[in-house]
């Protein structure tokens, strides 16, 4: 026994030190304690249960809430295909089930020497060089039958991790158009720098002067909510910085923060002068756990620089200093409050707002909560000034935004444009000859048909949060919007009744299409859960869900009609599939043993 | 006015710090709910209190009364929601009315009778739930919860236990015991817990204790739910 816990101990004990046994910091010490131990396993529980003094019961909510906690063995080798539509069409269905066949498993399960269990996860965010899987949450791109062939044999020949190809694991940044954001040049300091010498309110008034709008979707005017945190009254502020980039089809935050990080955590340091905080905290989707130590790193230097600590600059109290916490699979924390709950160490259901982050947000305490994008975009506006920074754009939609761009077009990848630009010059950009859809702002976003590709990206025309997801003339937009409803019926966090019961709903009525068993009432039956949804689910999650069907029922009607029965009604109850325990119970699957179809 | 606001055309009077749907309860106007219960925190899951105030739908038990705010409650629309949001909880649960203990007691079937939910409308969904009988005093029937998250709010807010916690997510969210076999039975949970008597429904049952009053003389078999304000207002706080 006390071998037993001393190994226990010896495991546990230095993760609960790096992280000061702060129960905030649970989300961070279980994936430590996974990364060990492939698992979460009920002694660890117990343990950390006393350590953090923290209900054991919380601790097991945390874990089943996050869909890359395991309180089981998932296998040393826990592979993940990202299923994204974009993945699908990249053929990611065929290699899923090369891999299946290869081990002989079904999706989800464990194989019985405990080596190895392969399912699909949500869009891991590599759309441009898809289709993408997860192993032990790192990517692997590129996916080709001859990729899949040699991972099995690595899994089976039991090489760790560290010692496949390292090509396996390479991420591009395919940046093929730059603006202002990714051409400016900026010397780690120089945006900082200009923004002491503005002065606090200095540079409050360039970011109102800008009229910059937050670049996570909603497009809440950024000086607005800074200045609301700043006023707050509260014993600490925070700057949080939401890089749960989950939104399928969205990557540009992984690029920004591969490739352009020092503008990441600068603007995160402008955010915090401005507003009065010493303490920063980057919440990073599980999904990009690869980037971490490097992230670390330049925080790291960027303390020896004195850009982060004390002091800053030789500024006598102005203290900031930027921690990184992972999220664990699961869209709803990109919600703000749901991601604020996820920093601390809480499942991650949205709060009820008002009262809003700006004055009650992490610990209570007001909490600006921007985009990695919004924060990059800062420092531009540092650097050049608020007058500059409204010269691009729109009136109401001022400076450039990166589009994450994937799908049927000949060159995926990361596009900077002004805001205004219009659907039909991006389509000609990145070599999109036959497109017939683009879905814009990911699956809660709009889904456009061609008549509308004159429309132009701005949040008072198509509003996005970057995800431009393209699909040519052969695709089916019904199966398009199946994906993108499993994909919220997965990821619905449960907290309210219209978007847990609604999600399924709508999931379930989709499929009862795609078997050839929709009727005209289950059309009528989409729109209605939709309305629902829309109108009383408690976060935009719920509210949005519904949005993909309505868009295509809207636009592309004959792709549901088509597989229709020309019925008025159809049931849903299935006789002979409800008779499936049975059959097996009496371990019989013969022909007698079904009720007879009449096809 | 001062501290007056208008629901359907009706003035109200609140009291600073109330919510829209404390306030209405008290003046004698029903608004639908499940997941509010006097004295404890509102939580704004069930969405059965769904108003429109502005042109926007919001909880009217998260939303602070405030003076002169105008409030659409009682109105088709809206009770269409209620209807489908009710169709959808019994659906993807297994609530089997005519022999549960709860019946007639229960804020589920009432407000499905009183919102006129003549049937369940959607595919049921069956879901397999568990049933705990380990504690001496009461068993839970899990396949009635509706995750509105009230026991989990009273043992930890008022009876200081906390027994109960909302584990898992989505359609997979359930209620979970605060003891390592996850037995209710384990835990120091007692019958005179306030925890035992806010359920909604029939998910948390005392034992022995079967049909003392028979049905049809319960008390939503009496009076329709919303014709029982006072009583939604007074119960023990």
């Amino acid at each position: 026994m006390s071998h037993v816990n001393s190994s226990v101990g010896g495991v546990l004990e230095p993760i609960l030190d790096r992280y000061a046994r702060n129960p905030h910091h649970l989300m961070q010490i279980l994936r430590e304690t996974q990364e060990r131990l492939d698992f979460i396993p009920e002694w660890a529980v117990d343990y950390l249960a006393e350590a953090l003094a923290l209900a054991r019961v919380h601790i097991q909510a945390v874990i089943d809430f996050y869909a890359f906690f395991y309180d089981s063995p998932r296998g040393k080798y826990r592979v993940l295909f990202s299923d994204n539509v974009t993945d699908r069409m990249q053929g990611n269905t065929a290699l899923l089930s090369r891999m299946l066949s290869k081990f002989a498993l079904d999706q989800g399960q464990v194989s019985s020497d405990g080596l190895v269990s392969i399912d699909t996860t949500s869009c891991t965010g590599m759309c441009d060089q898809g289709p993408a899987l997860l192993v032990n949450n790192y990517p692997v791109t590129q996916l080709s039958s001859q990729r899949i062939d040699q991972i099995c044999e690595l899994i089976k020949a039991q090489t760790p991790l560290v010692e496949w190809p390292s090509e396996f694991f390479n991420v591009e940044d395919n940046i093929l158009r730059r603006d202002v954001l990714l051409s400016t040049e900026m010397a780690s300091s120089q945006a900082l720098k200009r923004a002491i010498e503005l002065g606090r309110e200095g540079m409050l008034a360039e970011m109102k002067a800008s009229e910059f709008r937050g670049r996570g979707g909603a497009g809440f005017t950024t000086a607005v909510k800074w200045e609301a945190c700043k006023n707050a009254p509260g014993e600490t502020r925070y700057v949080v910085c939401n890089a749960d980039e989950g939104e399928p089809g969205t990557f540009k935050d992984r690029v920004l923060l591969a490739s352009f990080a020092e503008r990441v955590f600068e603007g995160m340091t402008i955010a915090g002068y401005v507003i009065g905080a010493s303490k920063g905290l980057v919440y990073l989707r599980a999904e990009y756990r690869f980037m971490l130590e490097k992230l670390h790193a330049i925080c790291d230097a960027r303390r020896k620089a004195n850009l982060l600590g004390k002091d800053i600059l030789g500024q006598k109290g102005f203290d900031f200093d930027i921690e990184i916490h992972m999220g664990a699979g699961a869209y709803v924390c990109g919600e703000e409050t749901a991601l604020i709950e996820s920093l601390e160490g809480k499942p991650g259901r949205p709060r009820i707002r008002p009262p809003f982050p700006a004055t009650h947000g992490y610990l209570g305490q007001p909490t600006v909560v921007n985009n990695v994008e919004t924060m990059a975009q800062t420092t531009l506006i540092a650097q050049n000034g608020g007058a500059w920074y409204h010269g691009m754009g729109t009136n109401l939609s001022t400076g450039t935004k990166l589009l994450s761009i994937a799908g049927d077009c000949d060159r995926p990848g990361i596009y900077e444009y002004t805001f205004g630009v219009r659907i039909d010059k991006i389509l000609e950009d990145c070599g999109a000859r036959n497109a017939m859809a683009v879905q814009v702002g990911g699956a809660s976003g709009t889904c456009l048909a061609r008549h509308e590709f004159g429309r132009k990206i701005a949040f008072e025309d198509v509003p996005t949060s970057g995800a431009f997801m393209i699909f040519g003339n052969n695709r089916d937009m019904f199966e398009v919007a199946r994906n993108f409803m499993h994909f919220f019926k997965h990821e619905s966090c449960g907290f309210c009744t219209p978007c847990r019961v609604g999600t399924t709903l709508m999931s379930d009525i989709l499929d009862k299409i795609a078997s050839g068993k929709g009727t005209h009432y289950e059309m009528n039956e989409l729109s209605r859960v939709h309305q629902l949804l829309r109108t009383t689910s408690h976060c935009g999650l719920g509210q949005s869900a519904g949005r993909p069907v309505y868009d295509t029922l809207q636009k592309f009607r004959p792709s549901y009609d088509r597989r229709l029965k020309h019925k008025d009604f159809e049931p849903a109850f299935d006789l002979d599939d409800a008779l499936a325990s049975a059959r097996e119970i009496m371990e019989r699957d013969d022909v007698s043993a079904h009720l007879g179809t009449e096809s | 006015m001062e501290n007056t606001f208008i629901i359907d055309g009706m003035p109200i009077p609140f009291e600073p710090g109330q919510n829209v749907l404390q306030a209405a309860l008290a003046a004698g106007i029903f608004i639908p709910h499940l997941c509010f219960y006097p004295g404890l925190k509102p939580n704004g899951n069930c969405k059965l209190c769904t108003v429109i105030i502005n042109g926007r739908h919001v909880s009217a038990c998260t939303t602070l009364a405030n003076s002169g705010i105008e409030v659409a409650n009682n109105t088709p629309e809206l009770n269409n929601k209620r209807r489908l949001m009710l169709q959808m909880l019994f659906v993807s649960g297994n609530h089997f009315c005519p022999g549960c203990e709860k019946s007639g007691n229960c804020q589920l079937q009432a407000l499905a009778y009183d919102l006129e939910m003549m049937t369940p409308h959607f595919n049921h969904f069956f879901p397999k739930r568990t049933i705990d009988a380990s504690h001496p005093e009461a068993f839970l029937d899990m396949n009635r919860c509706i995750t509105c998250g009230l026991c989990v709010q009273a043992s930890g807010e008022v009876d200081k236990k906390n027994i109960f916690a909302l584990s898992g997510r989505g359609m997979a969210s359930h209620v979970v015991i605060n003891t390592p076999s996850g037995k209710l039975g384990d835990s120091d949970f007692a019958m005179s817990d306030k925890a035992a008597r806010v359920c909604p429904v029939g998910a948390i049952l005392p034992k022995r204790r079967g049909y003392a009053i028979p049905i049809g003389e319960r008390r939503y078999d009496e009076l329709p739910i919303s014709s029982q304000t006072e009583f939604l207002t007074t119960r023990e706080t």
